[in-house]
């Protein structure tokens, strides 16, 4: 699994960039709305377990495979990924999401705590293969909402969500 | 002569691959609204197979190509970014699929359930909008905030949304009882019942008077800062010291009261509490 290494960029509250094997991930000062003071452990947590959920999507969604979304993905998120890879099976194809960059922003923070919402300027790479056979392909700039709630090990994705800015 | 042939087979091969009816044109709106009809145009004829491709829907229609398709509401429904293609054809095209036009849900989390009254800013909600297919509303939009108590006191508020939340602190009210904490968007709301507690006991009082060979030590009817009744069960501590020992003994109340005897020493200093928050103190008697 790769490594996320955002301590820097939390404890200065100042714009950050950080190189993966995978993506690059900036990370905005948080514009937190809410009452409740972000500590900094927090928000690095809650930044890499999203960027990790893209790597279990794309797993789930290049495989087929329900059974990845488990450690990542709750509520809304899962029910909707979950019907996406159903449908994909019926469709007989399947997909691959590479992310290249994530420029990511922490914008609220509820007041009991229960979640937290980012937006995410990414940039990825869309394949879709029947079977082994790219039957197309496209390179995306997308604006992503995103809420994730703690559970016991980790912050899972509850809302993910492209839309306009 | 021998690069020529490859180059013959390649093409021939593509030519073969990739159905010629499959070329041409392919117009698709840019955005469309969550679950609205639309209409896709492709180029080419023949029949073939039209895929709209995103992490949170996939469609596959089975169509004629050359020809306007229509498809109908309700079959796209999930906001997002889709990648819209025909088989055998390397064009394709991206499509956006935003929320519906109105709100249809209203997800309000109001945190404490229950809670001492007259806390500042001690009851917090916060609201997520969804539309009829739970995307995400994320449109800014007031939602009207109402905090209402038995007593017929009403805090309101209007938050404006920001990416599909909102949240409000409010004042729990000085007396107790159940309050209905309400979100409201348009027609639709939620409701919340925020149960309200006495506070800490306030200003606690005792007296003491000789019961045979012991003091007998009550308190006063037990009150928090906002005149409300502490409950019964509620415990009461009285310590006694006399001559550096300490006795002391914990009391629940009864009837909004604490009684209990204690040794009568003469000159023992006897106090009372009641958790955090310190009574009277009383110097038996010789």
């Amino acid at each position: 699994m790769t490594r996320f290494v955002f301590i820097a960029i939390a404890a200065l509250g100042t714009t950050g960039t950080v190189a993966t094997a995978q993506a690059t991930v900036h990370v905005q000062p948080s514009q937190v709305d809410g009452p409740r003071p972000l500590a900094d452990q927090t928000a690095k947590a809650v930044v890499e377990d999203y960027v990790e959920a893209w790597q279990t999507m794309r797993t789930a969604l290049d495989q087929n495979r329900i059974d990845v979304l488990d450690r990542d993905f709750v509520g809304n998120a899962k029910d909707k990924l979950t019907e996406t890879i159903r449908q994909q099976t019926n469709a007989g194809i399947h997909t691959n999401y590479q992310d290249r960059s994530h420029n990511v922003q922490i914008v609220f923070y509820s007041p009991e705590g229960l979640s937290i919402e980012l937006t995410d300027n990414v940039e990825y790479e869309e394949q879709v293969l029947g079977k082994e056979k790219v039957l197309t392909a496209q390179h995306v700039s997308a604006h992503y909402v995103v809420m994730l709630s703690p559970s016991e090990t980790r912050w899972k994705v509850r809302i993910f969500q492209a839309g306009n800015e | 002569m021998r690069l020529t042939r490859l180059l013959l087979n390649g093409i021939l091969g593509v030519c073969l691959v990739a159905p010629l009816s499959a070329q041409g044109v392919l117009t698709v709106p840019r955005t469309i609204v969550a679950g609205s009809a639309f209409s896709v145009q492709t180029g080419g004829s023949g029949p073939g197979t039209l895929y709209v491709v995103g992490p949170n829907q996939v469609v596959k229609m089975d169509i004629q190509l050359g020809s306007a398709l229509e498809i109908a509401a309700g079959t796209l429904y999930n906001a997002g970014h889709y990648l819209v293609f025909v088989s055998g054809s390397s064009e394709n095209a991206s499509l956006d699929v935003t929320p519906a036009n109105k709100p249809a849900d209203v997800s309000f989390l109001a945190r404490p359930s229950r809670l001492p009254v007259g806390l500042r800013g001690g009851i917090t909600g916060a609201v997520y909008l969804f539309d009829l297919y739970k995307n995400l509303y994320t449109a800014p939009t007031p939602v009207a905030f109402q905090l209402s108590t038995p007593a017929g006191t009403v805090q309101s508020r209007s938050i404006t949304t920001r990416n599909g939340a909102a949240w409000i602190a409010m004042d729990s009210s000085p007396k107790v009882g159940a309050a209905q904490f309400v979100a409201r968007v348009g027609d639709i709301s939620a409701t919340r019942v925020i149960g309200q507690v006495p506070g800490d006991p306030c200003g606690l009082q005792m007296t003491a008077k000789a019961a045979g060979q012991k003091v007998e030590v009550e308190t006063a009817p037990v009150r928090d800062c906002s005149g409300n009744a502490v409950p019964d069960g509620t415990i009461v501590t009285f310590t006694e010291v006399y001559n550096g020992v300490q006795a002391t003994v914990d009391v629940p109340l009864k009837r909004g009261v604490a009684r209990v005897e204690m040794p009568a020493y003469p000159g023992a200093m006897i106090t009372v509490a009641s958790g955090v928050v310190l009574g009277n103190q009383i110097r038996w008697g010789r």
